[in-house]
């Protein structure tokens, strides 16, 4: 790297840059290589078939229809709340707003315990749920509603300040023009925030998708049923079969990559269309 | 980021025309107080109200029981020693980021959030191969005796690993909003680079460093997965609170489970009144 002097006038760039760099590379970048060069060293045989057997094949299934689902509703709950959030005044509104920011706030492993008193058959919720044929726990829709939990906050906060800096005239207009509220929402209000809930639904997905300390609790952890992929690695790690947890977890971080990427991808979208955002 | 931007906005206040009927609008509201409370608060009322089923003085013994005094004292002295660390960190990291420009700050900035991008599990995994017996500097660990995966150092660095951005992301937030040009004063003043970072920088960020420290704090005290992968659970020795209570749970004891579960929902509800505090000392004037 050649060395300019543009690159700002305030001291401390040597300083912060290398202890920042040096410091990421040791704790973050040195072990996630370890994973790639065990990979790389494995035979590819033994990948493909730590990769594809049939309870792998499971997890996958399960961990990733799962966590699409969860964003998905997070999609939808999430835009509801920062509407809500953004646009009203009411009583109680700082409470909601803080309830959002329990699931980030929550170790995971209190949230899965919670959600399991919750909603276990004789559970406060899960009681009136189990009479209707709706069995949470020991469940893929447990798995399903730990993931939602946990990805609860990402759409609410993506998306609450571009809903907050979308400029009233332009709705005003819409409804001189003779625009219904449905109306003005479908086509001046969601276009403008569609880029922020893709955005918060990928990130809510790659929380999902990684998610541990809630689904074990909730999830059961039955293999072929209700067993998620990263509890599938920590299973082979108790065996001490590194090469099958190391071909599980390069999957897995394939997909976490992707996710980054689109998020990337997402933002830069949302930031040519709206300019920068006013959060 | 969901972080940074989380600071409560006041609401607008709209002409009828280019707001909702007022039953639309309670419908609105009512679906969202439905949701976060079916979801959220029930949940987090159910762990104080299963700790506390078999009476406080259950509750105590559970809290005060050997095992989860010990818990207690590597969770606090796993986020003694990483939280510090992730602080200085994040604030080099911020400095670096906001106050220059250079090539490959988008990657920088990427592999700072990488952390959240990846399983815990799999940062477990990365850590046990790396240090663990069989990992790469497994025989080179063994011969000087040194352990860190199942030992203590392990707990500590995969805390460390998914903790990495909370401060940093935090930190840059505020940097970024408020811009360098009091820094750039101080420096035409004459100040040296420790004095504008004690005296314009630090004061400049301390809300959300504090905020960043409180996140960064609660994930420390509560890592699973990483932990869990990297613990051994060897009992008294590298048995966190959170593994505690999966211990119990385990045992089927509910309550002792639920009991130092609630330490950490108290945790989870002081990292929540300190953003509180931070958005109403923060808010523009």
């Amino acid at each position: 790297m050649t060395v300019r002097r543009a690159r700002g006038i305030l001291p401390g760039f040597g300083l912060s840059l290398g202890t920042s760099v040096l410091y990421l590379t040791l704790l973050v970048l040195v072990p996630l290589a370890g994973v790639a060069l065990r990979g790389a060293t494995a035979r590819w045989e033994d990948i493909w078939h730590a990769s594809t057997s049939a309870r792998a094949l499971a997890s996958f299934r399960l961990s990733f229809f799962a966590s699409v689902a969860a964003g998905a509703g997070n999609a939808v709950a999430g835009l509801l709340i920062a509407w809500v959030l953004v646009r009203y005044r009411f009583a109680g509104r700082s409470v909601l707003d803080a309830l959002v920011d329990v699931p980030f706030a929550l170790p995971t492993a209190v949230a899965g315990l919670a959600l399991t008193a919750v909603y276990s058959a004789d559970g406060w919720l899960g009681r009136w749920l189990a009479p209707l044929g709706i069995e949470v726990a020991y469940t893929p829709i447990g798995v399903w509603l730990a993931m939602t939990f946990v990805g609860l906050p990402f759409v609410v906060r993506t998306v609450q300040p571009v809903l907050a800096g979308i400029d009233a005239h332009l709705e005003e207009a819409a409804a001189v023009l003779g625009a219904g509220r449905l109306q003005a929402f479908g086509r001046v209000i969601f276009p403008t925030v569609l880029p922020a809930v893709l955005t918060g639904f990928t990130l809510a997905v790659a929380r999902a998708l990684g998610e541990y300390g809630s689904i074990v609790f909730i999830s059961g952890n039955l293999p072929l049923r209700t067993e998620i992929a990263p509890l599938l690695i920590v299973a082979r790690l108790e065996q001490y079969d590194y090469a099958g947890a190391t071909a599980l977890a390069l999957v897995l971080l394939l997909a976490s990559f992707a996710l980054l990427f689109a998020t990337n991808v997402l933002q830069r979208w949302s930031v040519r269309r709206l300019g920068p955002s006013p959060g | 980021m969901p972080f940074g931007e989380s600071i409560l906005i006041a609401p607008q206040i709209r002409q009828p025309g280019v707001t909702e009927p007022a039953p639309v609008r309670w419908l609105l509201v009512s679906a969202a107080a439905v949701l976060l409370g079916l979801f959220v608060a029930v949940p987090l009322g159910a762990v104080f109200a299963t700790a506390l089923r078999a009476g406080l003085g259950r509750y105590l013994e559970a809290i005060l029981h050997p095992d989860a005094r010990s818990a207690i004292g590597l969770t606090l002295l796993t986020a003694a020693i990483v939280v510090p660390v992730n602080a200085l960190f994040g604030i080099a990291a911020a400095w670096a980021i906001a106050n220059f420009r250079f090539r490959g700050k988008r990657l920088l900035i990427t592999l700072i959030d990488l952390p959240f991008s990846v399983s815990p599990v799999i940062a477990g995994l990365a850590l046990v191969l790396v240090f663990g017996r069989q990992g790469w500097l497994g025989d080179w660990l063994d011969a000087r005796q040194v352990r860190i995966v199942f030992a203590v150092p392990g707990v500590v660095l995969a805390t460390a690993f998914v903790t990495v951005p909370y401060v940093a992301r935090e930190v840059l937030a505020v940097l970024e909003a408020q811009g360098s040009d009091e820094e750039a004063a101080a420096l035409t003043l004459g100040a040296s680079a420790w004095q504008i970072l004690a005296r314009v920088t630090l004061p400049k960020i301390r809300w959300g460093l504090l905020y960043g420290i409180a996140l960064c704090n609660a994930r420390a005290m509560g890592e699973f997965g990483a932990v869990s992968v990297v613990s051994g659970h060897v009992r008294g020795e590298t048995i966190t609170l959170p593994l505690h209570a999966q211990i119990l749970y385990d045992q089927y004891d509910a309550v002792g489970a639920f009991a130092v579960a609630s330490l950490l929902a108290l945790l989870a509800l002081f990292t929540l009144v300190t953003k509180k505090y931070v958005e109403r000392r923060s808010r523009p004037v």
